[in-house]
């Protein structure tokens, strides 16, 4: 019963690591189209961030996590307007590759600056103790984890669909045309999420920093988990990315858990049955 | 209505002399030649650029012909090389079987791949195709009594080819294998592009609904080009085992999957003739710089590939078109030949991009 306990919570933790990197990445290519491979690249520009803030120069855990996704949402709005917004309407050929050349780039960037060997991420004292429930325990950190992932799920499910942003950018994943024809500026609502996307998945790298480790090769480590619960959990739906988030999450715990011979290979072996036989993803409305 | 005869000779003339062989194209393979004697030292790495120009041959006829974008390619490049190690370790070292049977395995792997994940496009697509590379580098990399899990496959006896020439330190013999399998390969693939067949991929690449709509079997002529790419791929893959006597995890992985596409953006995709450029340049470039630190090889990678998606569409060989065609231009001084250039200059290298291919 523990045991099941357990990878229930660290499944729970990972997943929503992944959630909180890839919902970003979701919204963009449902928006646009725009298949960025490079997005994990902006979780680990988080990470680093985090390390170099927070270990380095010894500022706060949390006040170095904020700097560090500032910083990158900066960035990423720098990058948004000058290269990646030549490519919208490029193919997706040529998309793949410019954001794999992204990734070389960033990952040879913190190869220079940080070394090769993965950063240690010391969390603050009141993460690291263990909550006792009865005779299961659980590491606060994990449990930081989940609550910080179902509260920007809930945040960002209420955004979406009360504020009249919300509704811009639904109007403008369902029909773009349509959206620019009645008066919405979707290239602008486009810097906007690419830049909240990016600031989300900085977010997710630095919080998940001991979970996933921060190292130059981060963003093609995690390439295809992410990929994995942006394509099974469809485009242009909130609900989905997160529900394949959390099945990808506990699925790959328990099976590194109980089978750890087979390793990956069931988790590769689902999406390719799932996007198989619902190829816009199986949450997608379409 | 114009019948095909009433067009004028100027229109004609190109389109039924392209698939004639030209003088030009026998400069790569003057090239490979002069190379043997040229750099006597470096054999072992004009071995693995001829290697890579055969694999990134292969992909060229998925993606500049067909159309089908694929992360995953590396999976028969993979397959073929564990074939063939496996073979050689169980007794069986002569080349040439190790050759065929790989690029059979492959085929067959291919031709059961496109019938399953054909069906799709676009995100599905690259998603299906990375996830079949995955779940077979784990799958290799698990299954460690046969393929030697994560330490790469040892032990692999090669024999002599043709039982007459074995495989020496230097590589000399190495890299004759390798030139003339691909020369075999390539007029192969020559032969195929220009064939009946090879036109009617480049019409759907162009525009797949329409084809479907004059009656070409789409989702079959796919299949088929499919298979016949992974056998190729296979083939390379093979050559690759036995040159290196030694399989590592590292043939079944993304990374060589986005260098091969990256070596055929560097050529120019759709040309057949990028394939060599591209790993030629790919492979000397590494080797030049990864000398030095492999984490500026990554820096510099990045960079140009940046840069070619950005400013350098048909890469290399696209770019010396167009210096051609402008220089053409030049001369002539004006507009009223630069038609009749371009399609001159253009000759069996002026297919669509695959970016401006779709409709």
């Amino acid at each position: 019963m523990n045991i099941l306990l357990g990878v229930l919570l660290n499944g729970l933790a990972s997943a929503m690591i992944l959630y909180i990197i890839a919902i970003g990445m979701s919204l963009t290519m449902g928006m646009m189209r725009f298949v960025n491979l490079a997005h994990g690249s902006f979780a680990m520009a988080g990470g680093y961030g985090l390390v170099w803030f927070g270990q380095m120069q010894g500022l706060p855990f949390w006040l170095a996590i904020c700097i560090s996704v500032v910083i990158v949402t900066a960035g990423a709005w720098v990058l948004e307007r000058t290269l990646y917004r030549r490519l919208y309407g490029a193919s997706e050929l040529e998309q793949v590759l410019f954001t794999i050349g992204l990734i070389f780039v960033a990952a040879a960037g913190a190869h220079y600056l940080f070394g090769p060997s993965p950063q240690n991420v010391t969390v603050p004292v009141s993460l690291r103790h263990q909550i006792s429930l009865g005779t299961f325990t659980a590491s606060s950190y994990r449990t930081m984890l989940i609550i910080a992932g179902f509260l920007l799920f809930g945040g960002i499910s209420l955004a979406m669909d009360k504020t009249s942003l919300g509704a811009r950018l639904r109007a403008a994943v369902d029909n773009r045309r349509m959206a620019e024809t009645i008066g919405i500026r979707t290239d602008l609502l486009f810097t906007l999420t690419f830049c909240l996307g990016s600031a989300l998945a900085a977010l997710g790298g630095a919080l998940g920093a001991e979970v996933l480790p921060i190292r130059p090769s981060y963003a093609f480590d995690q390439l295809n988990y992410v990929l994995i619960v942006v394509a099974v959990g469809g485009l242009g739906t909130l609900y989905g990315p997160f529900i394949a988030a959390l099945m990808l999450g506990i699925a790959d715990t328990a099976c590194k858990y109980w089978l750890p011979e087979l390793g990956a290979f069931f988790i590769f072996a689902a999406m390719v049955v799932l996007l198989l036989w619902r190829p816009n993803g199986v949450f997608s409305r379409v | 209505m114009n019948t095909v005869s009433d067009l004028p000779q100027s229109v004609l003339l190109p389109l039924a002399g392209r698939h004639r062989f030209r003088p030009v194209e026998s400069l790569p393979w003057v090239v490979a030649a002069l190379a043997y004697f040229l750099f006597p030292d470096s054999l072992a790495l004009g071995t693995q650029v001829l290697i890579m120009a055969l694999f990134a041959l292969s992909l060229d006829l998925l993606l500049g012909y067909a159309g089908i974008t694929t992360l995953g390619h590396a999976v028969f490049f993979g397959v073929g090389a564990y074939t063939a190690g496996i073979l050689s370790v169980n007794g069986i070292g002569d080349p040439l079987a190790g050759l065929v049977l790989g690029a059979v395995v492959c085929g067959v792997f291919g031709l059961l791949c496109g019938v399953v994940i054909l069906r799709t496009q676009g995100l599905a697509l690259l998603m299906l195709t990375l996830g079949i590379l995955l779940m077979c580098a784990e799958a290799a990399n698990r299954a460690a009594s046969v393929t030697g899990g994560a330490d790469g496959l040892q032990g692999m006896v090669v024999g002599p080819v043709l039982g007459i020439f074995e495989f020496d330190m230097r590589a000399r013999v190495a890299y004759w294998y390798a030139l003339i399998v691909l020369a075999l390969v390539f007029v192969l693939v020559r032969a195929l592009v220009y064939s009946p067949f090879g036109r009617s991929l480049v019409g759907i690449q162009q525009n797949s609904q329409r084809m479907a709509a004059i009656g070409a079997p789409v989702r079959r002529r796919l299949v088929a080009v499919y298979g016949i790419a992974a056998a190729i791929a296979g083939i390379a893959g093979a050559l690759n085992a036995q040159t290196n006597e030694f399989v590592g995890p590292t043939v079944l992985s993304l990374e060589l999957s986005a260098g091969v596409l990256t070596m055929l953006i560097f050529g120019g995709v759709g040309r057949l003739y990028g394939a060599f450029v591209g790993a030629a340049f790919y492979m000397v470039l590494h080797d030049y710089l990864a000398r030095a630190d492999p984490a500026y090889w990554y820096l510099w990678l990045g960079v140009l590939l940046i840069v070619v998606v950005m400013y350098g569409k048909g890469g290399i060989l696209g770019l010396c078109d167009k210096t051609r065609v402008w220089l053409a231009y030049r001369r002539c001084g004006g507009a009223k030949d630069a038609a009749s250039v371009q399609a001159g200059a253009g000759g069996g290298s002026a297919e669509p991009m695959h970016a401006e291919g779709q409709p």
